[in-house]
């Protein structure tokens, strides 16, 4: 019993000096600057000093309140990021879900030969830098670069991409005769109205064009990455299954939609999921790529609160921002698992309960391609 | 869905795997063939081809570049991009990248199995908590953390030093649990062995399950190494001057114009191919090492 006793005290003793490591770097680097900067966006720290010291006070919610009741260009700003990062949410996650399905099923044919090949091929851009793939798309669709010159084969003049500040919504409304195109005023209607400072109509400006080729690129990249997923799902379908379709005569589009996709539900969720939750934080292409220009069109919050901070010197309403932004994004995930989830009610338990131990990793971190175990 | 998951049912992938049905008729069967590789070559284009611009326009001159843009083949082979780069400071910031990247991985493989072994086998009070605050961690947004890291960083005096663009990084949660799961799989047998003939836990853990760990450890390898030589953001909050650029900051610097004066796209698009190398190379070596590893396993058991 004591030398039981004794065992069991020494793996105690061993499993925290094991997990110690972890701990501390994650409670250091993770925990620790989530309560300071939630400190800051409830104090009044200008960012000399330290943020800790005696000097700083306690403010409550007024960088909240300042950020999103007061009238001023912080606000509007903050509206246009909201602004633009919805309509890049709105057609990056379908489009990308959309892509990476399709290509997941193009490469389930269990005919083909020789996928491994294409497979490789589209999975590729994942694992490669944002920056270098940024560079690319700098290129391809620059004024005179590789988009337009493409374009320009079939007649089409194309726009400058990066300097062309005009809603697609807007110039869409004005080829029906609302508004007077992108680059008049609105409807009087619809201009002396606003929210968060923002008119009504230009919350309907939709993506810019300059936002369009970062959509493109994001889209390029990140369809590989879940495509794996939704492979790894295909998989998971068992033969036996299909066998029984084509005994039943079932066609191949019938057998797609009664049978492969409402077996990938639960790899559509994560993939939604991931996807919401990855598109509302986009950084790394705003930085490399526009810094929010052209007229703040590609301004995204999570660029934004980064800006705010640390080029200007607003620590208080940038934090905010972040918090504000970590708010958006579990409300949207949110919303999203009850309405996929209320369709199909059967698979609740059995999935949701997976889901809570198994964590998600994002697919924008490299994923072998082969067997590993 | 997690890393293990995904792999292991990845296993079960086999494309060459025979029809379920015999084909109906052989005409359809070749015509939805050729639709299928069709659809499969489109988009392997609209995949490849920026590469290969990218590749081409490289080597070719300012003027070339602009005036062909769709045309990968340089009219004039020139090399001088590649040349002006490292007269800039592009050898630096790929030493930085280098050595933030292996110290990294380095850490990351090691804490990672440390504490995925001790989450998986040890019994210990407080285990299930601890596992319950690493997965909570990994909820957590990565964009909401910019500003607080920075503020850390700074508080504890390790801005625009190695140390405070390494050890943020160091360990990751995915990767505890990509070794939690993998030291699950695995039988117990042998480490009880191993405890029998008065092995510590650490000596057990050292010399015989991490041998046997392999195939979990060239994952985790390879998502460490490539993340953060890919990492951007983190290098644009705990770091700022010039003699700590890494790879990712330097040419987004480059490519934003600090830099560069005019449009110099072979530059840009140098920088881009040099960056994606060892990525690339590492993603085509390992990929081999993976199934080759794997098929080990298998004959073993």
């Amino acid at each position: 019993m004591r030398r039981g006793g004794s065992a069991r005290a020494a793996e105690t003793r061993s499993g925290w000096l094991f997990v110690s490591p972890v701990i501390i770097v994650l409670g250091l680097f993770l925990v620790a600057p989530i309560v300071i900067a939630f400190w800051v966006s409830v104090s009044d720290w200008n960012g000399r000093g330290s943020p800790l010291s005696s000097g700083v006070s306690f403010v409550g919610a007024e960088n909240y309140r300042q950020l999103l009741t007061e009238d001023s260009l912080t606000r509007s700003d903050f509206a246009t990021s909201l602004r633009n990062n919805f309509y890049y949410v709105l057609l990056v996650v379908p489009i990308q879900t959309v892509l990476a399905l399709a290509l997941a099923l193009l490469l389930n044919q269990r005919r083909l030969k020789g996928l491994s090949f294409f497979r490789t091929a589209y999975y590729f851009p994942s694992v490669t830098s944002s920056v270098a793939i940024a560079s690319v798309f700098l290129f391809l669709f620059a004024g005179g670069g590789s988009v337009n010159a493409l374009l320009g084969i079939f007649g089409i003049d194309g726009p400058q991409w990066f300097a062309d500040p005009r809603g697609v919504l807007h110039i869409a409304l004005g080829w029906v005769g609302i508004g007077n195109g992108a680059d008049g005023p609105g409807p009087v209607a619809l201009t002396s109205h606003d929210f968060l400072g923002l008119s009504w109509w230009d919350w309907l400006a939709g993506p810019s064009v300059a936002m369009l080729t970062i959509i493109a690129l994001v889209i390029w990249v990140s369809a590989g990455g879940y495509m794996l997923l939704f492979l790894a799902g295909l998989q998971n379908v068992s033969s036996d299954v299909y066998e029984a379709a084509a005994i039943d005569g079932a066609t191949r589009w019938r057998t797609l939609r009664s049978i492969t996709l409402p077996l990938l539900r639960p790899t559509l969720f994560t993939v939604l999921t991931l996807g919401l939750i990855g598109t509302w934080q986009v950084f790394d292409q705003v930085y490399i790529m526009s810094k929010g220009n052209p007229g703040k069109t590609t301004l995204t919050p999570a660029f934004l609160s980064y800006d705010q901070s640390i080029n200007n010197g607003q620590w208080g309403s940038g934090t905010a921002m972040s918090f504000v932004l970590f708010g958006i994004i579990v409300v949207f995930t949110a919303i999203q698992s009850l309405v996929l989830r209320d369709r199909d009610p059967g698979s609740r338990g059995r999935f949701g309960r997976r889901r809570a131990v198994q964590p998600v990793t994002p697919p924008n971190s490299m994923q072998p391609m082969g067997p590993t175990t | 869905m997690s890393q293990a998951t995904l792999t292991r049912k990845q296993t079960a992938y086999d494309p060459e795997a025979p029809a379920a049905a015999p084909p109906p008729n052989a005409t359809r069967t070749a015509v939805l063939k050729a639709l299928g590789y069709s659809a499969l070559t489109v988009f392997a284009l609209l995949y490849l081809f920026p590469f290969v611009i990218q590749i081409g326009t490289s080597f070719k001159t300012d003027p070339d570049a602009t005036a062909n843009p769709l045309n990968p083949i340089p009219s004039n082979f020139t090399t001088a991009a590649y040349q002006q780069l490292f007269q800039q400071d592009f050898g630096l910031w790929f030493t930085n990248s280098l050595v933030v990247a292996l110290l990294v991985t380095a850490g990351r493989v090691f804490f990672d199995s440390l504490a995925g072994y001790a989450l998986a086998r040890l019994r210990f009070r407080g285990r299930g908590a601890v596992t319950l605050a690493v997965v909570a961690t990994m909820a957590v947004p990565g964009v909401v953390l910019l500003i607080p890291k920075f503020l850390i960083i700074k508080q504890l005096g390790m801005y625009d030093t190695y140390s405070g663009m390494v050890l943020p990084l160091i360990a990751d949660a995915a990767g505890v649990f990509i070794m939690k799961n993998f030291f699950e799989s695995v039988p117990v047998s042998l480490e009880e062995a191993a405890k029998l003939d008065g092995a510590g836990v650490f000596r057990t853990f050292w010399s015989v399950v991490l041998p046997v760990a392999k195939p979990a450890l060239i994952t985790i390898t390879i998502i460490a190494f490539q993340s953060s030589w890919n990492e951007l953001p983190h290098f644009l909050v705990s770091r700022a001057s010039p003699e700590t650029n890494t790879l990712t900051t330097g040419v987004a610097g480059l490519l934003t114009g600090a830099l560069g004066a005019g449009n110099r796209y072979p530059l840009k698009l140098a920088a881009a191919v040099l960056m994606t190398i060892p990525v690339a190379l590492m993603f085509f070596v390992f990929q081999k090492r993976i199934i080759s590893g794997s098929l080990e396993g298998a004959v073993k058991e």
